[in-house]
């Protein structure tokens, strides 16, 4: 962040003082070497607003991480104290813990998924736009709501099924169990979520010439050999892409835990996001200023080594 | 890629599961195709998981107090429609409705003007470092989690009068800016600059070239970028509930949190008001599902 800010300032000038230093494809056809002024003003108040909105409020809060702001009153320095307290808080530690396993197991559930139901569209079914219509309406609804309405469906409709079936052990809400309560968040993340994998691998699918398949029938190969062989290879790009997308979405997961079980029980299941935002209300904001900079740098880490993963692949994103 | 290539059954072969029982004739293209009915009855059983909740939904809101119970899937006899009329009173549904529809509808023209905008500048003056700069810069945002500046964006906004919907709009658009440009200045580069030099020979400046020539081709990316927009800002909950200090100015699913305490009495009217705000959605991908499937699609061809 700080990095790319930099680079942007320095080429400012440069762009503006020296455009003949650039070459002159694009330039309009009245100068080769000058550039309409109007070029500047179509991305310098957009640059402007973002430079005020989005990197001066991640400045600012790094610049807080390292006081002892409380979100009023009076502050001092106090270095990286709450960067060390950070690392010996068992309720931050058990969010992170908590956040990377369920984003880990949403991105596998997600995956897995969406490209069934891809490889479902995308074969010969009867029905096929309706069907269609039906698997991506969630797609379109708001999560928070979603989570409400399953919310009712785990705490009371489920149990009622499972004890008039005799299944006591699910005769209580899920919601309310510290060890399972993850797993409605995960279920209902992936009902949130497929969709939006599914296309991406409606497009993956959609991209592989139907030839490759007749050779492969020529020489016997049966559907799972296909898939495995043929099918898989070929949209390996696309499924770099959403285990990238997904994997980076759920580690901010909120709204669905919000609407599910709050955190709870307990803190059992309080995501870094939502620890985060309780340094708003919590009197700790600079404590959750110097989580916030810890979150980012792992999600800078993990961008990192995706993108290093992506041209070893040569997938264009 | 159009919703004609979405609906076409592109190769035609298998999914797992698939019985080659029918293997020598499906392979010429000419014979059409051979349906699949055990695939298709699976993906019918499937789609059960997205009906059964939205089935539940409808179902609790047209209950009377005395109906719920049990499981809740019970479809209520008779219907009491009075819960809508009820939620539409208590949520005080229409100025939830209107500034969630301001939010909205500013963002997507935001997200339109800004995204089209700086794409155009930045594609076809690339060789500039100024530009290219500012795309990089740009794209950082992509690395930067909401989460991340959120407290401190909020106490900005407060001391800037703009904790309300207004206030929300910008972020909406400037938070989404890295990518819609990415997804713009792809299609912008695939536009011939041929097209504006002859406009430029008659005299076009540079704005009357964007606004006349390149903002109309853009319109399959723009029905793209205004869909992602529409949905993330009609559904975001974020943004609106940690931004808008006055619980009057409040967006619809915000709404739906604030009166939770409200509705554990009475469920039957919190599914109503659930369905209202989930409505507009939902109509709105019905009536327009072919244009709104290949509008997501392609961006997430890109």
């Amino acid at each position: 962040m700080t990095i790319t800010s930099r680079v942007a300032q320095t080429a400012r000038p440069a762009g503006r003082q020296n455009p003949t230093s650039a070459s002159e494809k694009t330039g309009t056809f009245r100068s080769k070497n000058t550039i309409d002024p109007t070029y500047y003003w179509m991305v310098l108040p957009v640059l402007a607003l973002f430079a005020f909105f989005i990197t001066l409020p991640a400045l600012v809060g790094v610049f807080f991480s390292l006081t002892n702001y409380a979100g009023y009153g009076d502050w001092k320095f106090i270095g990286l104290s709450n960067y060390v307290n950070i690392f010996k808080d068992p309720a931050v530690l058990q969010s992170y813990v908590f956040t990377f396993v369920f984003a880990l197991t949403t991105t596998v559930v997600v995956n897995v998924v969406a490209l069934a139901i891809a490889l479902g569209l995308n074969a010969k079914i009867k029905w096929r736009t309706g069907i269609r219509t039906v698997f991506f309406i969630p797609m379109v609804l708001s999560a928070l709501i979603v989570s409400f309405v399953f919310n009712y469906l785990f705490s009371n409709s489920l149990p009622v099924l499972m004890e008039r079936l005799g299944y006591t052990p699910l005769a209580t809400s899920i919601l309310a169990n510290e060890n399972l309560a993850w797993i409605a968040i995960v279920l209902v993340t992936v009902w949130q979520a497929a969709p939006g994998a599914t296309i991406i691998y409606l497009a993956g699918l959609q991209s592989v010439p139907s030839e490759v398949y007749e050779a492969a029938d020529l020489d016997g190969a049966g559907s799972f050999r296909q898939f495995l062989s043929l099918t898989l290879p070929l949209i390996m790009g696309y499924l770099v892409i959403n285990v990238i997308l997904g994997f980076k979405g759920f580690l901010g997961t909120y709204e669905i835990i919000v609407g599910l079980t709050g955190g709870g029980p307990g803190m059992a299941t309080q995501s870094v996001a939502m620890r985060i935002f309780s340094g708003f209300t919590g009197g700790d904001y600079s404590y959750q200023m110097a989580n916030a900079v810890i979150y980012f740098l792992i999600t800078l880490l993990i961008s990192v080594i995706q993108l290093r993963l992506i041209q070893r692949r040569g997938v264009s994103l | 890629m159009t919703a004609s290539t979405l609906s076409k059954p592109v190769n035609n072969t298998n999914p797992p599961r698939r019985k080659n029982l029918s293997g020598r004739t499906r392979k010429s293209s000419r014979e059409g195709y051979k349906v699949n009915w055990w695939l298709t009855a699976l993906m019918l059983v499937a789609s059960l998981t997205v009906l059964l909740p939205l089935y539940f939904t409808v179902a609790m809101a047209l209950k009377s107090p005395d109906q719920i119970g049990g499981t809740g899937l019970a479809w209520p006899n008779p219907m009491n429609w009075e819960n809508f009329a009820a939620a539409y009173v208590a949520t005080n549904f229409p100025r939830a409705f209107m500034s969630t529809a301001f939010v909205t509808v500013f963002s997507v023209l935001g997200s339109l003007a800004c995204s089209s905008l700086v794409a155009y500048a930045i594609a076809r003056n690339w060789n500039r470092k100024f530009f290219r700069g500012s795309f990089v810069y740009l794209l950082s945002a992509m690395f930067i989690p909401f989460p991340v500046i959120i407290l401190p964006l909020i106490k900005q906004t407060a001391l800037l009068g703009l904790d309300n919907p207004a206030g929300v709009v910008f972020l909406h658009v400037l938070g989404g800016i890295s990518f819609n440009t990415l997804l713009y200045i792809a299609f912008v580069r695939s536009i011939p600059v041929e097209l504006e030099e002859s406009a430029r020979m008659d005299g076009a400046t540079t704005w009357q070239v964007f606004r006349k020539i390149i903002f109309p081709l853009l319109a399959p990316m723009n029905a793209t970028v205004g869909i992602f927009a529409f949905l993330g800002s009609w559904n975001d909950f974020l943004l609106p509930q940690m931004m808008i200090a006055d619980p009057a100015l409040q967006t619809l699913p915000v709404v739906q949190m604030l009166f939770q305490g409200e509705f554990n009495t009475n469920y039957s009217l919190a599914f109503a008001s659930y369905l209202m705000a989930m409505a507009p959605t939902l109509v709105v991908y019905i009536l327009a599902q072919r244009w709104v499937l290949s509008g997501v699609m392609r961006g997430a061809v890109k």
